[in-house]
């Protein structure tokens, strides 16, 4: 064991070299402005921002959330101030940083998903998209678009051809075989994956015989999730080559590295936020703790590391 | 000064059954909390609850400060069973708090259930108004905060469910009586509230009917408290707004009451 050795946490994400591995999960840390005040944002690899539409959207009614064992079940229904608001208010802070900033976006639709791509290509301030094609809160029948491999391949194909920046699609784990669609999404051009988007979920209220959210379902995060992430995550890495940002119940360094172990290149904390605002912040620091003890150089060297 | 810090419990003393008063310690110095505004506190460092609780200002001591809280479910009973010496993280204060501003002529503080936490947050910054406190429970033994409302010299009117303590009926229905007795007792006076739902939402409509203003503090289900997971919006005239930032305090006329009678959140009685 070397413990004189810096450790290297930095990773590279398609064209975007990372500091360190570890990110926000998209709507989990807004646009960055309200975590400014409880950790250094310029600790952390990069800042994952709150699912962007061409328009604003208002969301679903409350009760949008509700707790479930070591979980939560959301279905805040991509409530969002959209692109051009964001663009306006939001980024100019976020361009004070020096954290790269990936935008999260989504559409009702192909043509919205190109249109969204478009506008968000080249805006200075951004440094890659993740496309969320996955989000199981949307009734318009568009989670097809992260369960069917062949619209996953069409839509993805479609955004390659609008954008040249790293695009990073973020897959859903409501499928069969997440394999397949990692597959389709690395053909159609994708530069990299986030796995997972959340569990389609729900909970009753025994005594109304109601369901707890409003809107009936919701998604499912939180370390409730982590072992499915864990194990998609290790699905997806053996059926591609682009990188892996994986995700799924990350609240401590150690379940960071369990992903990178899987095959993750890079992973974000979401749910983690909420049980404290500096938990990114302290995954990252004890990822690089760890390196130290187990006198590992480059975090490259233990990325699907994992002895089966 | 920072809104991220930690705790040590000096004192959970249950008041009643299900009902305790909690006295923390930061272990440094925070913002002053205004009353109506609320503390993220988590009950317990593992993972199950995982979320922080959001407990409003009960009193302000100085450094050290109070909340008084009703064993709602899971997260409240851990933390019933917290003791002194116990460290917890806390994220505050957060939210706006009551404007006060607003109300040249006077307040008339109103509380149903454990609403009466903020509520008597707010009388004790008021005392030197005598402020006039409408205050319902469902009995006698509910009403909480009795000496200490005197000790401010609040001037309440308690009305019980079952009658054992002031009026019988609601809140409202002494409300109701009060304005058709002595009508000048409350004009252009402005409400602030704290309570279940239903009073909530009948005070709206008892106020907008007589041309009044009023505030009430929300409660809604909250994951981040301070404004990023968007799970805590209530419905106004604005559109959704944000029930940990935008709030929990509202004007009545501007929320949106829609599950008023048939509401199932646990709310404060
Ligand atoms: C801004 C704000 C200030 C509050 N101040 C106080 C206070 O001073 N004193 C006090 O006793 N309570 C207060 N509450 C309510 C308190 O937060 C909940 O009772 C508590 O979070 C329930 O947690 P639990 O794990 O015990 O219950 P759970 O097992 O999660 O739920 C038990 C019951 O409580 C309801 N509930 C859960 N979360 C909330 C919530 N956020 N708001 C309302 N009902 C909820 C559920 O619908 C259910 O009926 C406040 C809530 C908010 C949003
Ligand atoms: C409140 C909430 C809002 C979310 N919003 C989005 C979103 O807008 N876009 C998206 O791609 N994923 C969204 N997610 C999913 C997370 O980014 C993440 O993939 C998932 O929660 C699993 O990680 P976790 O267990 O660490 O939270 C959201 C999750 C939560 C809890
Ligand atoms: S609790 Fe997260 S936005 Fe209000």
């Amino acid at each position: 064991m070397n413990m004189n050795i810096t450790p290297d946490l930095s990773v590279t994400i398609g064209r975007l070299t990372l500091k360190n591995p570890v990110m926000t999960a998209s709507g989990t840390f807004g646009y960055g402005d309200e975590y400014a005040e409880f950790i250094d944002l310029n600790s952390i690899g990069a800042i994952v921002v709150k699912g962007l539409s061409l328009t604003p959207k208002a969301g679903n009614p409350p009760p949008r959330i509700i707790e479930t064992p070591s979980g939560m079940l959301n279905a805040i229904g991509l409530q969002n101030i959209g692109i051009d608001a964001f663009v306006r208010e939001k980024l100019p802070f976020l361009k004070t940083i020096k954290t790269p900033v990936i935008v999260n976006f989504f559409g009702d639709s192909i043509e919205e998903y190109v249109q969204a791509a478009e506008r968000l290509s080249g805006v200075s301030g951004i440094h890659a998209l993740e496309m969320n094609i996955s989000c199981p809160n949307k009734q318009a029948g568009w989670s097809i678009f992260g369960t069917d491999p062949d619209v996953t391949f069409n839509v993805v194909s479609e955004v390659r051809k609008a954008t040249d920046m790293t695009l990073i699609v973020k897959l859903s784990p409501n499928v069969t075989d997440i394999s397949l669609m990692a597959r389709a999404a690395e053909a159609a051009g994708a530069d990299a994956l986030s796995v997972i988007n959340t569990l389609t979920g729900m909970a009753v209220d025994i005594r109304t015989r109601r369901p707890k959210l409003a809107n009936i379902t919701g998604g499912l995060s939180g370390p409730a999730i982590r072992p499915v992430a864990v194990r998609m995550v290790w699905e997806c890495y053996r059926a591609v080559r682009i990188p892996i940002i994986g995700m799924g119940g990350i609240t401590t360094a150690e379940d960071a590295i369990e992903f990178i172990l899987a095959g993750a290149s890079a992973v974000a904390v979401g749910t983690g936020n909420f049980i404290s605002p500096v938990t990114a912040a302290t995954v990252a620091e004890g990822i690089g703790a760890f390196m130290k003890d187990e006198g590992i150089g480059s975090i490259t060297e233990i990325k699907g590391g994992i002895q089966c | 000064m920072d809104r991220l810090f930690t705790v040590s419990v000096t004192e959970n003393r249950q008041l009643i059954e299900n009902h305790f008063l909690l006295t923390l310690h930061p272990r440094k110095k925070i913002r002053r909390p205004e009353p109506g505004t609320f503390f993220m506190l988590s009950v317990d460092s593992g993972l199950d609850p995982l979320l922080k609780r959001p407990l409003s200002v009960h009193r302000w001591l100085g450094s050290d400060f109070q909340l008084l809280y009703r064993v709602a479910g899971k997260g409240t009973a851990i933390l019933s069973r917290r003791k002194p010496g116990d460290i917890l993280e806390v994220i505050g204060p957060l939210g706006n708090g009551f404007p006060l501003k607003q109300s040249p002529k006077g307040a008339v503080l109103v509380a149903g259930g454990i609403g009466i936490a903020p509520v008597f947050a707010l009388a004790e910054k008021l005392s030197s108004q005598r402020p006039l406190l409408f205050y319902g429970a469902r009995t006698k033994q509910e009403v909480l905060c009795l000496d200490g409302l005197k000790r401010l010299g609040v001037q309440a009117v308690i009305s019980t469910d079952d009658g054992s303590l002031g009026t019988k009926g609601s809140v409202i229905n002494v409300l109701t009586q009060v304005a058709s007795e002595n009508p000048d007792m409350l004009r252009g006076q402005t409400f602030y509230a704290c309570g279940p739902e239903p009073m909530l939402t009948a005070l709206s409509g008892f106020a907008v009917q007589r041309g009044m203003k009023g505030y009430a503090a929300l409660e809604e289900r909250m994951a981040c408290g301070i404004g990023t997971c968007l799970g805590c919006v209530v419905n106004t005239t604005g559109g959704y707004k944000r029930v940990c930032k935008e709030g929990p305090v509202f004007a009545l006329d501007e929320v949106i009451w829609e599950r008023g009678k048939s509401q199932e959140l646990g709310g404060r009685q």
